[in-house]
């Protein structure tokens, strides 16, 4: 999914498709700001590392500026360099939703994206939900309805309703249901969070976000 | 001294009203920290080396290439080869770990790290006693009345083959801590642990200092459900590596697949039953021959039959001791086993005489001893919410196509008293109010039930008072287990605050004129009862105090003074499914639980508790296996694609039912995380085999397991 996102966004960055046809890379160009550029089947391609690359990140509406080996996870840069913890590693492959956060409009696993993938792309975490001390209408919700225990699965499945409710403002209790089929609560408060999304849609849950 | 007691309903602020919890903010926005969470400056990231054998002895470890690694800063050796250590008895048994300075380096040393095995015999079945040679342990036996005057008393006999497999705990917040020495002999431990106040020692003996020098903190946990009581051997490892690093902090947390291997399980049981009873339902005779493993140690027996009892009973339990990983306690240990084994079988001996089981279960209902009586009532309310009069039929759906449906239900018990524990109550001369106690808030509301206590007592709005927890220097209390913790803490808490209510009267009495068993503390004031115009506000009411604040300590343990806390709840629940009988697919349309748990302090997250056992039932009952592969001895499904849990979409309809009012608040606080956990096995396995006609034998129902029964006609025949 996130492959074809980035063939049609990006030309110009390393895909998993477009490595794979890098066998016979010939051509390489050593620059300044962590990567270098070869040609590949005719385009330039970025490559980053070995070793920690500088990266800019724009979180939130704010730009940071970690430095990251390639492979880290966008989750991982987040929580391990940057101390935004909001967004959880949990089954760390893509199962979970924990680490849910919503890059350039659209709910993704952080866990399966790395950082340098997210450069130049809006990244909105669940402390981006907030407006300053006011909670967001799907926040609020939560609370309302209780849809919270531990709370260890509540920023990644607050991110994901939010991100759900810009796209299916008004959404059935059947579309949520299945909308929402990508995020796991272990202490079982899937009922509470039918009930939070329902409010959030009727009260405007995607009204300041 | 106060006479402790809970308020009367008519005098209840917040007490038994549905309160958001009060760390809801926190949590909703990312704010709420969790030991995972913590950074701390120039914090190290462990990794632990894992056995990729179910049995093996470490023959060598070559450390050398990581040490060479620039980033590494401690090594540990954990299973130390030629040291009773060196016998690895599970997949994921630790062998070194280490610290370096950020997770990629760390995981590029461990990869670096090279262990030399003697691999042995290993043997990760648990599904068959008599084939398990010499890891079956002894049995024991347990018989109660005849048995042979019980079956010959019997009109019918019933048998057949029931059982559950090993689960995970699968927390979401994996075990772990980030640990650091603040100076030689001091540690500061960020510990994802049930049991703040008791991880101090558990944590001080081993590292060899004073129990005085550990601080055990930690704001809120992200899911225990009764494996997270202690430091595990990594937490003291990740305290060794800080020591051998200087003191750096040290984050050591399970990844996925580790967690689900070596950090809990619930232990199998498998039983084979044979049950003698009257044609007009009368149970006579229950005998039993169950098995079940929960790791090296083997497994307990479940203690069946479950609640009914039965006048003639034998049990025979035989453990298995075998290479699976280490069984943990999960959320009412051994009930959901017994359980399962037990209303199973009685749903089948109910069906055999061609009786309506809730009828069955009422026919027998004194055999449940004392709490008879609510069972019944609960049957009654449960009943109407299902509609199981209307939508009820004999097993085996008849209607046309391959959807079936069925109806079905069980019941369960706990004991749930509340733990010992020890609260300070401060009420500062301008009025401020603080509560400091050692325990721990899992998710089940204890800040808030404790913050609704406080306010309740003292008169006061709720964002009047703060709550301290998750943190040892505060006064201590139990574990977070067994139901334990919302008996204990609120006792302490309403106890501390009535005494400090009483000490604060003593100070305001001469300033009202009154006496101070004359006084109350109501809407934010302190007045006269007879007179309600001779009042102070609490601000002025705690000047009194003049400049020392007022510290008085709460305290909760076994008879202590006042019926605050109480023991015994029953509850019931019931089911309706849907099976496909082509695909074998079970989709759960509704499922009511009705449950009593003494005084409620907060219906919306009492409710919530068993919206989500059910929920957490659920899962256990259609998905979740720790699965083993008998060859290699690993587990098949260390994650969470395959290790499936339930989503959003596939939990129907849940209703619960708290039981509240007279007859129930009377009896004081008694906790609610066990008791509506144990029944959703049973309940959802009748249902199905009221649906389709056949018993599926094993849990989780799943699509293969559904059809081999509808192949076989269920029973003994069908394969685990």
């Amino acid at each position: 999914m996130q492959d074809d996102e980035k063939v049609k966004g990006k030309g110009s960055e390393l895909s998993r498709r477009t490595f794979l046809k890098a066998s016979g890379i010939s051509l390489s160009v050593p620059l300044v700001m962590g990567y270098r550029v070869i040609k590949v089947s005719g385009a330039e391609v970025k490559v980053y590392g070995p070793g920690k690359v500088p990266l800019n990140l724009s979180i939130n509406g704010k730009s940071y500026n970690p430095q990251v080996e390639p492979r880290v996870t966008l989750l991982e840069a987040l929580r391990n360099e940057l101390d935004i913890t909001g967004a959880k590693r949990v089954c760390d492959r893509g199962t979970c939703g924990a680490c849910t956060m919503i890059v350039d409009g659209k709910a993704v696993y952080s866990c399966s994206m790395l950082a340098i993938d997210a450069q130049g792309k809006s990244i909105t975490t669940v402390e981006g939900l907030m407006q300053g001390e006011n909670l967001h209408p799907m926040q609020q919700a939560f609370i309302d309805n209780d849809a919270q225990q531990c709370g260890f699965c509540t920023p990644g499945f607050v991110v994901a309703c939010k991100a759900f409710l810009d796209k299916n403002p008004n959404p059935t209790a059947e579309q949520i249901q299945k909308g929402l089929g990508g995020n796991t609560c272990r202490c079982g408060t899937y009922m509470g969070v039918r009930a939070a999304v329902a409010q959030a849609a009727q009260k405007g849950g995607r009204r300041n976000g | 001294m106060a006479e402790y007691k809970w308020p009367e309903a008519d005098k209840r602020t917040f007490i038994g009203k549905r309160i958001s919890r009060i760390d809801g903010a926190q949590k909703v926005s990312g704010r709420a920290k969790y030991s995972m969470d913590i950074n701390r400056p120039g914090m190290l990231f462990g990794k632990i080396v894992r056995s990729p054998y179910a049995h093996a002895r470490v023959k060598s470890i070559d450390t050398s290439a990581a040490e060479a690694m620039p980033g590494v800063k401690a090594i540990h050796i954990m299973a130390q080869p030629g040291t009773p250590t060196d016998e690895l008895k599970w997949v994921g048994a630790s062998i070194v770990a280490l610290a370096a300075v950020d997770e990629p380096t760390a995981e590029d040393a461990a990869r670096a790290i090279k262990v030399e095995y003697e691999i042995l015999p290993h043997y990760v079945i648990d599904t068959d006693s008599k084939g398990a040679g010499e890891y079956a342990r002894q049995p024991s036996e347990n018989k109660v009345g005849d048995i042979e005057k019980g079956f010959s008393e019997s009109e019918v006999t019933i048998e057949g083959n029931y059982g559950l497999p090993v689960i995970t705990h699968c927390c979401l917040e994996p075990h772990g801590s980030v640990m650091e020495w603040e100076d030689d002999k001091s540690v500061l431990a960020h510990l994802s642990t049930q049991a703040i106040s008791g991880s101090v020692s558990a944590i001080a003996v081993p590292l060899g200092i004073p129990a005085t020098s550990v601080r055990v903190k930690q704001d809120h946990i992200g899911g225990g459900f009764g494996s997270k009581f202690g430091p595990d051997e990594w937490d003291i490892t990740a305290a060794r590596l800080s020591k051998k690093a200087g003191g750096k902090p040290v984050k050591m947390f399970n990844e996925r697949d580790s967690e689900l291997l070596v950090a809990g399980a619930r232990p199998s049981a498998y039983a084979h039953v044979k049950i003698g009873l009257k044609k007009d339902g009368t149970l006579t005779a229950w005998d039993s021959q169950s098995w079940g493993s929960g790791g090296v140690r083997g497994a307990g027996a479940p203690p069946i039959p479950y609640i009914f009892n039965i006048p003639n009973q034998r049990r025979q339990h035989t453990p298995i001791a075998n290479h699976i990983g280490e069984a943990r306690a999960w959320r009412a240990p051994n009930h959901p086993q017994a359980c399962a084994l037990t209303m199973t079988a009685l749903e089948d001996a109910s069906a055999a005489i061609g009786m309506d089981p809730c009828d069955f279960f009422m026919k027998n209902i004194e055999l449940t001893g004392q709490r008879a009586p609510i069972y019944s009532d609960e049957l009654k309310i449960a009943a109407d919410l299902i509609g199981w009069k209307k939508n009820w039929h004999a097993r085996g759906d008849k209607t046309v196509g391959p959807i079936k449906r069925g109806l079905g239900l069980s019941i369960h018990t706990w004991g749930g008293q509340g733990h010992a524990s020890d609260c300070d109550l401060n009420i500062q001369p301008d009025g401020s109010v603080e509560l400091k106690m050692a325990t721990q808030d899992l998710g089940t509301g204890t800040r808030t039930a404790l913050n609704i206590i406080v306010a309740d007592t003292l008169g006061l709005p709720m964002n009047a008072v703060k709550i301290m927890i998750g943190d040892s220097r505060y006064p201590p209390s139990g574990g977070s287990g067994g139901s334990t913790t919302i008996g204990g803490i609120s006792a302490a808490a309403r106890r501390g605050s009535q005494d400090a209510l009483e000490q604060l009267f003593i100070k305001v009495a001469p300033s009202l004129e009154a006496k101070p068993e004359d006084l109350e503390a109501v809407g934010g004031t302190i007045r006269v009862k007879s007179n309600q115009a001779k009042s102070l506000t609490w601000a002025q009411a705690c000047s009194k105090l003049g400049a020392t604040p007022l510290t008085v300590r709460g305290r909760n343990f076994p008879n202590a003074p006042g019926n605050l806390t109480n023991q015994g709840v029953g509850g019931v629940q019931m089911a309706d499914v849907s099976v496909d009988v082509e695909t074998g697919i079970v989709r759960i349309n509704k499922i009511v639980a009705v449950q009593d748990c003494g005084l409620i302090i907060d219906l919306k997250t009492a409710e919530s508790q068993v919206y989500g056992a059910l929920i957490m039932g659920v899962c256990w009952a259609l998905y979740e296996e720790k699965i083993m592969d008998p060859k290699t001895g690993r587990m098949l499904n260390p994650n969470m694609e395959f290790y499936r849990l339930a989503g959003i979409a596939d939990i129907g309809e849940l209703v619960v039912h708290m039981m509240t009012g007279k007859g129930y608040d009377e009896r004081g606080v008694i906790g609610l995380g066990e008791p509506p956990a144990v029944s959703p096995g049973a309940v959802i396995s009748n249902a199905v085999a009221n649906a389709i006609g056949v018993r599926v034998p094993y849990l989780p129902l799943t699509p293969d397991r559904v059809l081999a029964a509808l192949e076989k006609k269920g029973g003994s025949n069908a394969r685990i």
